[in-house]
């Protein structure tokens, strides 16, 4: 009840939006107002995950949609998780909004379409028939590209537009013929007749390829991401952050329904592909983000390493749960939900840092920033724990669930088979180098970007932003923290949700607060308290000893320049110098990334050039392929458009006369 | 329908006449093709749309369907006489050249003519294997008409000879409606008025090519698109 009211509300603000576009006042209120349901939202998910199981479902029946199926909604504890996850980042991204979302270039192409996009996430989550799901998925992938297309003057986001709707089309198509088998040949929509469906293994089969791809079309998922680095960074910074942070979880939560929830039977064969893509993303993901020169491209690509992340760990319940392993399972899921709640948090403060500096210095591009942690000191200390927090560093929230996805993954081969034995390992390595990656590029991102000294006029001249957009930085930061430190509220929260769905509770603990130890007592355990308690007497002790037993004599030296004269802020490291040795060593590969130093005969005084030129393979092999598969296709085809009047009767003629021939002869 | 009803139909007058005006329709369509003179091929499609008119009469006295009688009207005024008119008409009036000029010749079009004769043969008979041998017989010539019709249309390069084609194409329809029973006179009216609106069209049609390359042959029309240099 309260949540179609909140969903009525959205509808009106989009409304407001459109109806009131010139006065800037109008623009604050619909924020405010999104931030006001936002926050209803999510008191009202964690109200039901608090309450999960002692009262019934809540469910409700409306009359619209087609006409013998009703509208159908459900709040089961799943849909109330994601509801929190995905309400609490869009209450934050609202919040910036306030502050923010009079400065993007055409404010009134992004008001209007702001609560239409949160109005159409929470109808994803609520929705009780594919009828409704689709609807509302569509609604999402439309009102997200209209946002993407916002600043239609630039040919870079009408081009990210459009390759992000032909992608969207093609998922949700994927996502349609799902459910269209799920119903089978007597269309029933309803969720409720498609837990007890019997499927065909074929159509089975199908169902979980097709969800598959329509879902991982949407997250992101390796080869289907191509969309996703191009259109995140294209929308507004606070709209970047709900579709990087938040979006990609609606594509999740569509996954684990489908494929959890809807469909019981999943052969452990699909956790496997569906790990080793997640791998696959992982690595690649986090290697084309620490390429990227383009602050929101890279944060855009390292939402690809995380979904893969996710993936693994949904790979991995899947194939437990098909060989019986049920706490195992458990376990899984709770690490990638774990990780989607951490990621839709530390994403959309990273986001939303990368608006700040936006709106500060009017630049993305990491070699026109540098020096911005003086200048903007909120935005700055903020952003680094984001990025500590995505880098998977102890004691923040991003480490917790990495830890608990490879502590299931470290119990992979437990089902018997050579496929997981050797590719659980596998799998392992190449999250451990996503996660070394994702260090190394958050260690460039952020010291390109606040450390040394500005390397631009406008990075110079930046100022911190206003309150409102401090605050929607400083809350998602100070959770990261919490997150990470209170890991066991957290996994034992996560362990009712996850319950429906396999049917076991996972125990919270082995050992109990404040030791998070989820497989056994000997195979692991990590308690963030004791890290913190232990790291802060290490610093004070370390404190105490030096100021006790230093040196107290006063020492002149000259100062050091960090390596460059202060004047040339040009020979300081640049993004792509930073990134160099991870680029000849993995990229020269994968990127096929060349460097190519022209020197000047000698005796001429003009300056050497240094050039670099990578070609994205995935782009250039994959969607390049099919285009000119296409292209090719057209060609001959488009010779049907320019034939003679009595050739076009000839065709006519010809192809009557085969049909009838070919009934004429099946008739015998 | 067993083989001993189908051959005790042959004795009857009703079927054998309609069977005769039918093969007399068939034989007017290979005329079509065989005719060398646009006037000749004229002459030929009245003659077609009169017997077809006779045949429109004879199932009306057979089946006792007075409506055909005004299908049988419409086809005699206006496809045999009110429509040959004004192609000849046209022929004096635009001073278009007599011969008809083939894109395939006179011989093999005959061939491929027989060919569609025996497909249609083949095809119709087992499908209605149930239906009375009026219907049956009277189904196969039709579609044979129209398969000549079609034949007609991609194998002269005249656009009066298309036209021909095109109507004779829609005789062969109102033959396969008068033969089924029961078949409503709206059905008839339809198809009529659809011959009418294609005449009117291609009398535009007529006019706009004369006009701008003073000439019928639709070669030129594809020049001027471009399609032949």
């Amino acid at each position: 009840m309260i949540i179609g009211t909140v969903l009525a509300g959205f509808l009106c603000l989009g409304l407001c939006g459109l109806l009131f576009n010139r006065s800037p006042l109008i623009h604050r209120a619909v924020y405010t107002g999104c931030l006001v349901l936002t926050s209803v939202l999510v008191g009202d998910g964690l109200w039901h995950i608090v309450q999960s199981g002692q009262e019934a479902i809540p469910s409700m029946v409306l009359p619209f949609g087609l006409p013998w199926l009703k509208a159908h909604f459900r709040l089961d504890s799943l849909s109330a998780f994601f509801l929190v996850a995905i309400n609490f980042p869009s209450a934050l991204a609202s919040l910036f909004g306030i502050g923010y979302g009079g400065h993007v270039p055409e404010p009134k192409r992004v008001t209007p379409l702001f609560p239409v996009f949160l109005f159409a996430m929470n109808g994803v989550l609520i929705s009780d028939d594919a009828f409704v799901f689709l609807v509302s998925w569509e609604v999402m992938s439309l009102s997200s590209w209209l946002l993407v297309l916002s600043d239609h003057t630039n040919p870079e986001a009408r081009r990210a537009a459009m390759v992000y709707l032909v992608m969207a089309v093609f998922g949700t198509f994927c996502l349609l013929s799902a459910f269209g088998l799920l119903a089978g040949p007597t269309g029933a929509y309803g969720f409720v007749t498609m837990r007890n469906a019997h499927l065909s293994p074929l159509a089975g089969a199908l169902v979980v390829l097709l969800a598959l791809l329509g879902t991982g079309s949407k997250a992101g998922l390796v080869p289907l991401h191509a969309w996703l680095p191009l259109a995140h960074p294209a929308a507004p910074s606070h709209v970047s952050a709900l579709m990087s942070g938040v979006m990609t979880k609606v594509a999740i939560y569509g996954l684990i329904r489908i494929l959890y929830d809807l469909r019981s039977d999943v052969g452990w064969e699909w956790g496997f592909v569906m790990m080793v893509l997640g791998a696959v993303a992982a690595a690649l993901g986090v290697l084309y983000a620490l390429m990227q020169r383009d602050l929101k491209t890279l944060l855009a690509y390292s939402t690809v390493e995380n979904v893969g992340i996710i993936f693994i760990a949904l790979g991995l319940a899947l194939a437990f749960r098909d060989h019986g392993e049920i706490a195992l399972s458990a376990l899984s899921l709770v690490a990638a939900l774990y990780h989607v709640v951490n990621h839709a948090l530390f994403k959309s403060l990273l986001f939303l840092g990368s608006g700040a500096i936006l709106q500060a210095t009017g630049e993305r591009n990491l070699d026109k920033l540098g020096g911005l942690l003086n200048r903007m000191p909120i935005t700055g200390f903020t952003f680094l724990i984001g990025a500590c927090a995505i880098s998977a560093l102890p004691p923040l929230n991003g480490f917790v669930s990495e830890w608990l996805v490879f502590q299931s993954l470290f119990k992979g081969p437990t089902v018997a088979h050579w496929a997981m034995r050797f590719g659980v390992p596998v799998v392992g390595v190449a999250m451990a180098l996503a996660a070394a990656f994702a260090a190394t590029c958050f260690v460039r991102a952020f010291g390109i970007v606040f450390l040394g000294r500005p390397r631009s006029k406008q990075a110079e001249a930046a100022v911190e932003v206003p309150y409102s957009m401090q605050i929607a930085m400083a809350i998602p930061a100070v959770l990261c923290l919490c997150l990470g430190v209170f890991p066991v509220m957290v996994t034992s929260g996560i362990a009712t949700v996850v319950e429906p769905l396999v049917h076991v509770v996972l125990p919270a603990a082995v050992l109990g607060w404040p030791w998070l130890s989820p497989v056994s007592l000997t195979a692991g355990s990590y308690s963030a308290t004791m890290v913190l308690l232990t790291g802060a007497g290490l610093m004070i002790t370390t404190l105490l000893v030096v100021h006790h037993f230093g040196n107290r004599a006063i020492r002149r030296a000259p100062i050091w320049d960090c390596g460059h004269r202060e004047e040339i802020v040009n020979s300081q490291y640049s993004a792509d110098s930073f990134a160099q040795p991870l680029r000849r060593v993995f990229g020269s590969v994968v990127f096929r990334a060349r460097e190519q130093v022209e020197m000047p005969p000698p005796g001429e005084m003009s300056p050497a050039r240094f050039s670099l030129s990578m070609s994205d393979p995935i782009w250039n092999g994959l969607y390049l392929g099919i285009v000119r598969v296409i292209d090719a296709i057209a060609d001959r085809v488009n010779l049907l458009q320019f034939q003679t009047v009595r050739r076009y009767l000839l065709m006519m003629f010809l192809t009557l006369v085969l049909l009838l021939l070919v009934v004429a002869v099946r008739q015998q | 329908m067993n083989p001993a009803e189908h051959l005790a139909s042959f004795g009857r007058i009703s079927y054998d006449t309609a069977h005769l005006i039918g093969a007399v329709i068939l034989m007017m369509s290979f005329g079509l093709l065989y005719q060398r003179r646009l006037t000749a091929v004229i002459r030929t499609y009245s003659l077609q749309a009169m017997v077809l008119a006779l045949a429109a009469a004879w199932q009306a006295l057979v089946q006792d369907a007075p409506h055909l009688y005004a299908s049988a009207l419409i086809a005699l005024l206006f496809k045999g006489i009110a429509v040959p008119f004004a192609l000849n008409w046209l022929v004096r009036r635009l001073g278009i050249h007599r011969t008809v000029e083939t894109a395939l010749g006179i011989g093999p079009t005959m061939i491929a003519g027989v060919g569609l004769v025996a497909l249609s043969i083949v095809l119709v008979l087992p499908v209605t294997a149930s239906s009375t041998a009026m219907t049956r017989e009277n189904l196969a010539i039709a579609m044979s008409v129209v398969l000549l019709g079609l034949l007609m249309m991609i194998t002269r390069r005249n656009a009066v000879t298309q036209v021909v084609g095109f109507m004779s194409l829609e005789n062969g329809l109102i033959l396969a409606a008068v033969g089924a029973k029961g078949m409503p006179l709206v059905v008839e009216i339809s198809i009529a008025f659809s011959v009418l609106v294609a005449m009117a069209l291609f009398g535009i049609f007529f006019f706009r090519i004369r006009e701008r390359f003073d000439s019928l042959d639709i070669a030129y029309l594809e020049t001027f698109r471009g399609e032949r240099r």
